[in-house]
């Protein structure tokens, strides 16, 4: 049978992966596939409590919490596109107009 | 411990997500996400939280997955390969991964989380009874919630709206 601290375990990796990835990569779509990430492996651990305690409302905010992201990645896709149009790369290094 | 399936599906979603973010092709990083958020789902499955694992299908891997797809084709082949990281940033990345892993392992494996368990007589979470809760105590959240994603919407199509188009085309 399952625990809770395995799916918190699992959560706690996906995290990881996500800090190592919004550190590491500097390509605009790999960060936003590292908060997707991250904010996946929070909903699994509200979900997971959820199911321990019990009690329904988790799974009700996780749903507020998976719409509130599908609008931050439609919002950050529409940003990565127009500075693509701008400076012909999605590279968040090149971005340096408003350095200075 | 920790059942078969758990195992497989943890294999399923950590190892996919590391392949989104380290595979050399753009496009194969957006279909691995799909994939680890297909392993999220099956989680939900496992948490008897069918609903929230049928929403998440709908929204990340039907919707998001595609639209990450869409803009790695409209970005043109050059910046969809990735460039060489330096050494340094990459050993920072990871030991910062690996120290924030430490810490939240250390915590749980100290903690009183360690020895609850779930229990297995409690009737699974109703749809129903979601239903409920979402139109009844936390509608207002749900009309705020709508706004926003509106908001989000019409944000996002003026942001890619291309003003030297629109004056080509609309005849004076």
């Amino acid at each position: 049978m399952n625990q809770p601290s395995d799916f918190l375990i699992v959560a706690a990796v996906l995290i990881s992966i996500g800090i190592y990835g919004i550190v590491v990569k500097r390509n605009a779509l790999r960060l936003i596939f590292s908060i997707e990430l991250i904010a996946n492996a929070v909903n699994l651990v509200i979900v997971a409590f959820s199911r321990m305690l019990p009690n329904p409302q988790g799974q009700v905010f996780v749903l507020f919490s998976i719409a509130i992201s599908a609008a931050e990645v439609a919002v950050g896709l529409g940003i990565m596109i127009i500075a693509y149009r701008f400076y012909k790369d999605i590279d968040v290094t090149e971005y340096k107009n408003l350095k200075n | 411990m920790a059942d078969a399936l758990f195992v497989g599906l943890s294999i399923l979603t950590v190892g996919s997500a590391i392949i989104s973010l380290e595979s050399r092709e753009l496009l194969y990083g957006g279909i691995a996400l799909a994939v680890s958020l297909l392993g999220i789902a099956g989680f939900f499955i496992i948490l008897d939280a069918p609903f929230v694992a049928m929403f998440q299908i709908a929204v990340y891997v039907g919707a998001v997955a595609v639209l990450v797809i869409f803009t790695v084709m409209l970005v043109r082949s050059p910046n969809t390969v990735t460039k060489r990281e330096t050494v340094k940033r990459k050993v920072a990345g990871i030991a910062l991964g690996l120290a924030f892993l430490a810490l939240i392992g250390s915590l749980i494996g100290n903690s009183v989380i360690s020895q609850l368990g779930f229990s297995d007589t409690v009737p699974v979470v109703e749809i129903k009874e979601i239903g409920r809760e979402l139109l009844t105590y936390y509608s207002p959240v749900l009309i705020v919630l709508a706004f926003t994603l509106a908001g989000s919407i019409i944000g996002a199509l003026a942001l890619a709206r291309r003003e030297d188009i629109e004056e080509k085309n609309e005849p004076a």
